[in-house]
């Protein structure tokens, strides 16, 4: 087999096709995102039943929401698919490892999103960090950032609540990821690891570089993203969204704005606590954030459970515990937990 | 005989990584001994820090992902 047959498997169209494609699909996509709320009308009043009924608004409102947010899915996906084909855990421990901490911790925290990351190999990841010499704290921005601000995230609160609050989550989630962080170094904790992840030199012999793939091959990566993460949760999306179109329709606003709005402070630590035994991804999550935003509950407090679920649970904290003494596991939930609570409530109070 | 590791925690896609692996080598007609390597601590000694990993005979070739099918082909008969 020659070089050039291993590199990728051989493209059927050659680039210039590709990136034209490309082009061509973004503005396909610009042009029927446009279209999507007066298509979403159109179809309703094809069917029978009154447009300003309970039914009429539920109906408008699925039939509108669910192309939105598989379309922005679908876009954010892709463009996050392609970014990270530029990212590897090998390189971002190259980068973060003997950086001090302060810098180290803003820098993981971003690496963080950008890294391609499973939990499942959040252990080795760990472990691979640790020994490399990247600072516990530094390693814990990763591991808090890396699951809590991802694109299905974003994308659901910006196509579902609105861009500000989105963004708002992005800063907040990245705020605790470099603080929880920076914290948890300052402890002086290391002595807390398992004792035999002290001990162990992890191999370092990365795989080899992958040849740096064209750009085609990015775009390859892109659309496998989108495959993988698209077919996990659109089941949740059209759960999420059929419950919050009923909710639209038919649910009387403020029904739980009494015991989960703004003005019931221990709303926020509730939500946190009902968060960390729950283990779902943003996607999941989806559907209980618009029912309970649905019921008037506050932002803050939404938010905060949406975090706790995310970045606090129990199956990833078993995980952990291979690597950690329970000791170290109850310091980094307790400091986790601080920073969600103090965002749920600044929440409650800005918007 | 080429032993083949592969490094996962028993995800679903380390599993299509080892059946990948038995039906490329299968195809090309090479021999391989295929060992699933799920502990935490020998993962991260093989230096693998995303799943599924795939080393060949003490090599490691492969971190983080389904691998590509052709170059796991090229890997199975360097």
């Amino acid at each position: 087999m020659t070089a050039e047959t291993r590199t990728f498997p051989p493209y059927r169209l050659p680039g210039w096709a590709w990136h034209l494609a490309l082009v061509a699909a973004v503005a396909a996509w610009v042009l029927v995102y446009r279209q999507l709320s007066p298509l979403a009308e159109a179809m309703t009043a094809l069917l029978p039943v009154a447009r300003d009924s309970h039914a009429g608004e539920a109906i408008a409102f699925f039939l509108y929401d669910v192309p939105k947010v598989m379309m922005l899915l679908t876009l954010i996906v892709f463009v996050m698919g392609v970014v990270r084909s530029w990212f590897s855990p090998e390189k971002t421990r190259a980068l973060l490892s003997g950086r001090r901490e302060g810098v180290g911790n803003v820098m993981s925290a971003g690496l963080g999103i950008l890294t391609p990351f499973c939990s499942c190999s959040a252990v080795p990841l760990f472990i691979g960090f640790v020994s490399a010499g990247v600072p516990l704290g530094v390693t814990f921005s990763f591991l808090i950032a890396a699951p809590m601000v991802n694109e299905v995230a974003l994308v659901l609160l910006f196509g579902l609540v609105g861009w500000t609050v989105a963004l708002t989550y992005l800063a907040f989630g990245l705020g605790i990821a470099i603080v929880a962080g920076f914290v948890i170094g300052k402890l002086r904790l290391e002595g807390w690891l398992q004792d035999w992840v002290r001990e162990i030199n992890a191999g370092t012999a990365a795989p080899p570089e992958d040849d740096a793939p064209t750009l085609v091959g990015r775009y390859k990566l892109g659309i496998r993203a989108v495959r993988e993460i698209v077919a996990k949760v659109w089941v949740w999306i059209l759960l999420g969204i059929g419950i919050g179109a009923l909710i639209h329709g038919y649910v009387p606003e403020a029904l739980m704005a009494r015991i989960m709005g703004a003005d019931a402070w221990w709303s926020v630590p509730a939500a946190v606590l009902i968060g960390i035994p729950m283990y779902t991804n943003a996607a999941g999550v989806i559907p209980i954030v618009e029912a309970l935003l649905g019921k008037g509950a506050a932002l803050g407090t939404v938010l905060a459970f949406m975090m706790s679920v995310i970045a606090l649970s129990l199956p990833e904290m078993i995980i952990l515990r291979q690597v950690l003494t329970l000791r170290l596991i109850a310091v980094f939930v307790g400091v986790v937990a601080s920073g969600i609570l103090t965002v749920g409530f600044l929440f409650n109070a800005i918007f | 005989m080429k032993n083949v590791k592969v490094y996962g925690p028993g995800c679903a896609r380390c599993e299509s990584t080892a059946e990948m692996v038995r039906q490329a080598a299968e195809k090309l007609g090479v021999v391989v001994e295929v060992e699933k390597v799920s502990d935490a601590k020998s993962i991260a000694m093989a230096g693998v820090m995303s799943t599924p990993g795939i080393s060949i005979d003490g090599k490691l070739v492969h971190a983080g992902g389904l691998p590509d099918a052709a170059r796991l082909e090229g890997w199975l008969s360097a």
